[in-house]
């Protein structure tokens, strides 16, 4: 097994010998239902998708993912046991990657359990099956920049609710970055470009033309840089930060 | 091979470690010691590629800790200070994940581990998450980990911190054991583990290093070395005594607490005096209790060079 794979596997085991697994996966489910049907109005709508799903994915994450975040690095450096994984032959990079699969995998893992969300529609109506394909896949991805978000964030200090704290407000503002809430504050004095180019980095528009089923390259590539250039963050603050 | 040159490490203004240097060659023991605060630890974080050195760097087994740091890391095996440990786990998973993580086959791992956890005599308590385990046994879950791979080169955070007299005899024997095939660095405030396990000894105080000798070596540097001390029967009176030891040609002081019946007398450098004082006693016929040779106290020796430092 590559080292990779076993921090990976001791991570994920790890998420479920402490009660934060099985609270995060019922709170989650829990959620997820009573947004779609009561917020949501999934039968009123009689519409045969998953859209009033997925809407609520940006909020229900911006709460939640940051509860699975903030221990990713705080908890290692409370324990002591940074100096246990650094020391093992792997690289920064790899300790910092397989951190990051593993809260991934468990937030796929809590997205796989609504299929029977999947089932319903499908036997109430015909949905367009690629399109909430494209939105489970928009879903994930969106958490995957929320949890790299908080990696890096949990990797810059050792206080886990401020982690928590700092995490949702970063997320919150990186969700609204195309809406008038966050542009707002810029475009008074700041140059059009600039402007610009802050609503181009908004989470939102991207994740909702994704799970519009319009799986443009673009805005793949853009959670994919999004995660990368976290961890990137997160392995460079680690490497200055570990000992202290 | 280990080698360590002009590691040094600052922490803003701080100095912690300030140009170490040493060589550890297969089949040595070495002893670090020095108080707390001395930069003991922090010195081994860099040798473990834990902590980026400021300045210097250390090789392990040719592979320098800073540009080949996973080969190096390979070669090593660390207990941390304090034996951290993924608390949440039980020893065996614990131990299944080291094993995991250092890419370990399924037969080296199944080996490694049955042997690892009968010599550190973990069998009793696999099953049961570190976090409840006493301080004795999350050591040597900590020490059954940094010798799992079976590396050539061991760092151990004070490998005995914490253990009762009879574990701290299994942990030397343990790594009296291992020295042969291998080069081990031990940290320590306990002097006689240096006297008990250690080849060799550094002493290292306010990150700088003060003394690289043996034990032996060290131990002679003291003022007791080869000093007399004796006692004499209850009743009889001292001061007489005292006054003839210091005439006792190479003795060069004596040193005697009014009204004890204990004095130690020192010799001049060099000079052994012992049997001069045994021919003078007998032929005096001074009641003894008990005449013997110093072979010098580490515990001094310690305090002395430490001490230099500090003034």
């Amino acid at each position: 097994m590559s080292p990779v794979a076993a921090i990976v596997r001791r991570e994920l085991a790890g998420y479920f010998t402490t009660p934060l697994a099985w609270v995060f996966l019922v709170i989650f489910l829990a959620l997820a239902g009573a947004f779609t049907f009561h917020l949501g109005g999934f039968f009123q709508r009689e519409q045969a998708d998953l859209a009033p799903f997925f809407n609520f994915h940006p909020w229900l994450y911006l709460f939640l993912v940051p509860a699975i975040s903030m221990r990713l690095w705080a908890e290692e450096r409370k324990s002591g046991s940074i100096e246990l994984l650094m020391t093992l032959p792997v690289t920064m990079w790899q300790a910092v990657l397989a951190k990051f699969l593993a809260a991934w995998c468990f937030t796929g893992l809590a997205l796989a359990l609504t299929f029977p969300l999947w089932i319903t529609v499908n036997w109430l109506g015909e949905p367009d099956n690629g399109v909430i394909l494209a939105g489970y896949l928009g879903s994930l991805l969106m958490a995957g920049a929320f949890l790299a978000v908080g990696s890096c964030i949990s990797a810059a200090n050792r206080n886990q609710v401020v982690s928590f704290i700092i995490t949702v407000a970063v997320c919150f503002v990186l969700l609204l970055a195309g809406f008038p809430l966050v542009l707002d504050f810029f475009s008074g004095w700041a140059p059009e470009l600039l402007v610009e180019t802050i609503a181009g980095l908004s989470f939102l528009t991207h994740f909702a033309s994704i799970s519009k089923g319009v799986l443009d390259l673009r805005d793949v590539v853009y959670f994919a840089l999004v995660i990368g250039a976290w961890l990137y963050a997160t392995a460079i603050v680690l490497e200055m930060k570990k000992a202290d | 091979m280990l080698k360590v040159e002009g590691l040094t490490k600052h922490y803003g203004a701080l100095t912690a470690v300030s140009d170490v240097c040493f060589e550890v060659q297969t089949g040595e023991v070495l002893g670090f010691l020095g108080p707390n605060g001395a930069g003991k630890t922090t010195t081994m974080r860099m040798i473990a590629g834990f902590v980026p050195p400021s300045a210097g760097r250390a090789i392990v087994c040719g592979y320098p800790v800073d540009s080949e740091p996973v080969e190096a890391k390979r070669k090593l095996g660390y207990l941390p200070e304090g034996a951290p440990a993924y608390g949440e786990m039980t020893p065996a998973d614990f131990l299944a994940f080291i094993a995991a993580a250092r890419g370990m086959d399924a037969a080296a791992r199944a080996r490694r581990m049955g042997a690892v956890v009968e010599r550190l005599q973990l069998g009793s308590v696999l099953h049961r998450p570190i976090e409840t385990l006493s301080k004795g046994f999350r050591r040597r879950v900590g020490l059954a980990q940094a010798i799992l791979h079976d590396p050539p080169v061991l760092i151990l955070d004070e490998p005995t911190d914490g253990l009762d007299p009879n574990q701290k005899h299994e942990v030397r024997q343990l790594i009296a054991e291992m020295a042969p095939e291998k080069i081990i660095v031990i940290s320590t405030h306990i002097l006689e583990e240096v006297d008990a396990v250690c080849t060799r000894a550094i002493i290292i105080a306010g990150g700088r290093l003060l003394a690289d000798e043996t034990p032996a070596g060290l131990i002679a540097r003291s003022r007791y070395h080869n000093a007399v001390t004796l006692t004499l029967a209850p009743g009889t009176a001292a001061e007489p005594v005292a006054a003839a030891l210091g005439a006792v040609p190479g003795v060069a002081s004596v040193e005697h607490a009014p009204g004890s019946l204990t004095m130690t007398a020192f010799p001049a450098a060099g000079d052994a005096i012992l049997t001069r004082i045994a021919d003078l006693a007998a032929a005096q016929e001074w009641p003894l209790d008990r005449l013997a040779l110093e072979s010098g106290r580490l515990d001094e020796v310690f305090r002395s060079i430490t001490r230099q430092e500090a003034a």
